[in-house]
């Protein structure tokens, strides 16, 4: 397979994951829930993972965090944290990574806060555990987090506990504890999906902003590629889970050459859409894969296909632009584009 | 106000352990519930402690045998509250003095059971959950230990622990405690491995925290709930197996030591001329095992902050 593309910056990478494969085994049949994905994160910058559910998104954030089970699990590849193998990491070395190194929002507000803790505990508990700070240092620390994602009157909410918070105050007070050790690189899992439309606007300016505002660098992990224009710089398409597409955010969002993701766009509304023109659904659902071993797994779905596309696996190529993509009927010929340049 | 300002009037961040249970301290003192079992055990509490300002007899004194006749048992005189048992002994005396050995027998075996079970459990459910891969190989072990000890029925175990100890008090309060402890320890490991599924246990992993601290300061708060709602229910049943053993005769032969179960066996033959001499220590433990029933509940909702109301 190809090396995904350098950021155009050419920074070295804080974050490179090659080949990962993570299989499940259960009652001695192995799915393969994620297999040759490739894609690196330099420092401060902001990487999306977009995909549909069981694309195999998450289990790839988990896998980076090592934060999958450790029975019925097998693990392959290469996920280097700035020149350290996390795979093959001790136990007690990655608790001292996470939190300090790697943050991670989870998806869920709701069940993500431990229910008979207070929010400050909570907030105190990984300051504690990673920062030499007196007591009265991390309280204040504690508040000033809290401010900071947003909350109003920040010191009477430390002592409140999470069912007395809304569903966005949660998540807020989620990404204050993630970001409470200042890590260099934050996972966000689906941040915004379990929240109110009007809410999911707000938490994504917060979480935005605090990157930005920082040098620390965004996964975000979401099926929504609306999330992903207006904070990644780079865009990986994931579909069964491989790669299917891995490009800058502008020329993704300008002309999509994967069928799937062209799928995507295709499916949320934009401004430049014509008044009353429908949104296109990608027909089908996510069960209808064949196998990546032999055929493209989208093929069921995919407008565009032929048969060669049933006949064998496509690769990840490079297609210009700093694009890669995996499919055998891409939406921009190569040729075309070589043209327009 | 700034920040520092209002953390000055803030009357501080306390551990969440210690708010959880100022919280549910808070909620219990408004519950009727809690109350009425609170007020039952305390009821029980104070004539077990001040058994001998109650009454001005010895417990099992047979000093009025003489006016036990064969058809008539005494009942309440001048002298005698309640009358007297088919012994002769003062039944106000015995009943107070019962008091006080079931619920020292009951809080001493719970006790047991408790502290060996719930050890066990947190032990075996804390492997099970952050323990990584040798984890399951110690929770599997102290699990199967738990089995063998709950293929014994309690009763056999009871009495084999009085054959080795002798007949006696500790026998009863040491089987009984055993008995309880695979129950403790099932019940803690098990809503310690649900709770190991919760979505907080990920997020405290993925923040690094110590494997001691994910188990003590959020699977424990969490699980402990319905450990204490049972060692509450416990005392009850453990009142109630006390009187059990005893009325099986495995308890202490000192007729001295008043017992509200050997006080029924006594009660068997004279049921007819005496109810009383059932009905009173049969509702004297049956009150006692609803007072703690009452308040393991209560407890239970207390501890719950979604119960809040």
């Amino acid at each position: 397979m190809s090396a995904p593309a350098t950021p155009e910056t050419g920074r070295t990478p804080l974050l490179s994951v090659r080949d990962l494969r993570v299989r499940f085994t259960r009652d001695g049949r192995t799915t393969t829930a994620v297999d040759e994905v490739a894609f690196d994160v330099a420092p401060g910058q902001n990487v999306a993972l977009v995909g549909e559910s069981g694309s195999g998104k998450s289990v790839t954030s988990l896998a980076v965090m090592g934060l999958l089970p450790a029975r019925g699990v097998e693990v392959s590849g290469s996920v280097t944290y700035d020149g350290r193998d996390l795979l093959g990491m001790r136990p007690r070395e990655l608790e001292r990574l996470r939190g300090p190194e790697i943050a991670m929002v989870f998806q869920d507000p709701m069940t993500s806060l431990n229910p008979v803790v207070t929010v400050g505990t909570q907030l105190d508990e990984v300051l504690k555990r990673h920062f030499d700070l007196s007591r009265r240092e991390r309280r204040e620390r504690c508040a000033d987090l809290l401010a900071r994602v947003g909350i109003p009157d920040p010191v009477r909410r430390l002592k409140e506990y999470p069912h007395q918070l809304s569903g966005g105050m949660r998540q807020r007070v989620l990404i204050a504890i993630a970001l409470a050790c200042e890590p260099r690189l934050l996972i966000a899992d689906e941040p915004t999906t379990a929240l109110d439309v009007t809410i999911q606007a707000q938490v994504l300016d917060v979480l935005a902003e605090l990157v930005a505002g920082s040098s620390t660098a965004l996964l975000l992990i979401t099926h929504d590629l609306g999330v992903v224009a207006g904070v990644c710089d780079e865009v990986n398409v994931m579909y069964a889970g491989r790669i299917v597409e891995q490009a800058p955010r502008r020329p993704l969002f300008a002309a999509p050459a994967h069928p799937y993701t062209d799928g995507l766009l295709g499916s949320i509304p934009r401004l430049d859409t014509p008044r009353g023109a429908p949104l296109v659904p990608i027909p089908g659902s996510p069960t209808q894969t064949l196998p990546w071993a032999d055929a493209c797994a989208f093929a069921p779905r995919c407008p565009r296909v032929e048969d060669d596309c049933r006949a064998g696996a496509p690769r990840l190529e490079a297609r210009g632009e700093g694009r890669d993509v995996r499919c055998f009927h891409p939406l921009v010929p190569t040729a075309t584009r070589k043209d327009l340049r | 106000m700034s920040i520092a300002e209002s953390l000055e009037k803030a009357d501080g961040l306390d551990d969440g352990g210690v708010n959880l249970w100022r919280g549910a301290w808070r909620r219990l003192r408004r519950s009727p519930t809690a109350w009425l079992g609170a007020v039952i055990v305390g009821a029980f509490l104070l004539v077990a402690l001040a058994a001998p300002l109650l009454t001005s007899y010895e417990p099992a004194s047979t000093q009025w045998a003489g006016q036990v006749g064969t058809s008539n048992v005494p009942g309440p005189s001048e002298d005698h509250v309640l009358g007297l048992d088919r012994f002769g002994s003062d039944l106000w005396t015995q009943l107070v003095y019962g008091a006080r050995t079931s619920l020292l027998y009951g809080v001493i075996s719970t006790l047991i059971g408790l502290v060996a079970g719930a050890t066990l459990g947190a032990v075996a459910g804390g492997f099970a959950t952050v323990g990584g891969r040798i984890g399951g190989v110690v929770d599997s072990a102290l699990m199967r230990l738990v089995d063998i000890m709950l293929s014994v029925p309690s009763l056999l175990l009871a009495v084999s622990v009085a054959a080795v100890l002798g007949q006696s008090g500790t026998a009863i309060v040491i089987a009984i405690g055993v008995a309880q402890v695979p129950v403790f320890a099932r019940l803690l490991r098990s809503s310690m491995l649900s709770q190991g599924q919760a979505d907080y246990v990920l997020a405290a992993n993925a923040l690094g925290l110590r494997r001691s601290r994910i188990v003590m300061s959020h699977l424990l708060p969490n699980s402990v709930g319905p450990t204490i709602v049972q060692a509450t229910l416990n005392l009850a049943t453990a009142i109630i197996e006390v009187a059990a053993l005893s009325y099986l005769g495995l308890g202490a032969p000192d007729p001295a030591i008043a017992e509200w179960g050997r006080m029924l066996v006594a009660a068997q033959d004279r049921f007819d001329e005496a109810p009383r001499l059932a009905v009173l220590p049969g509702v004297a433990i049956a009150v006692t095992a609803l007072g703690f029933t009452l308040l393991g509940e209560s407890l239970r909702e207390s501890l719950d902050p979604r119960s809040r109301r």
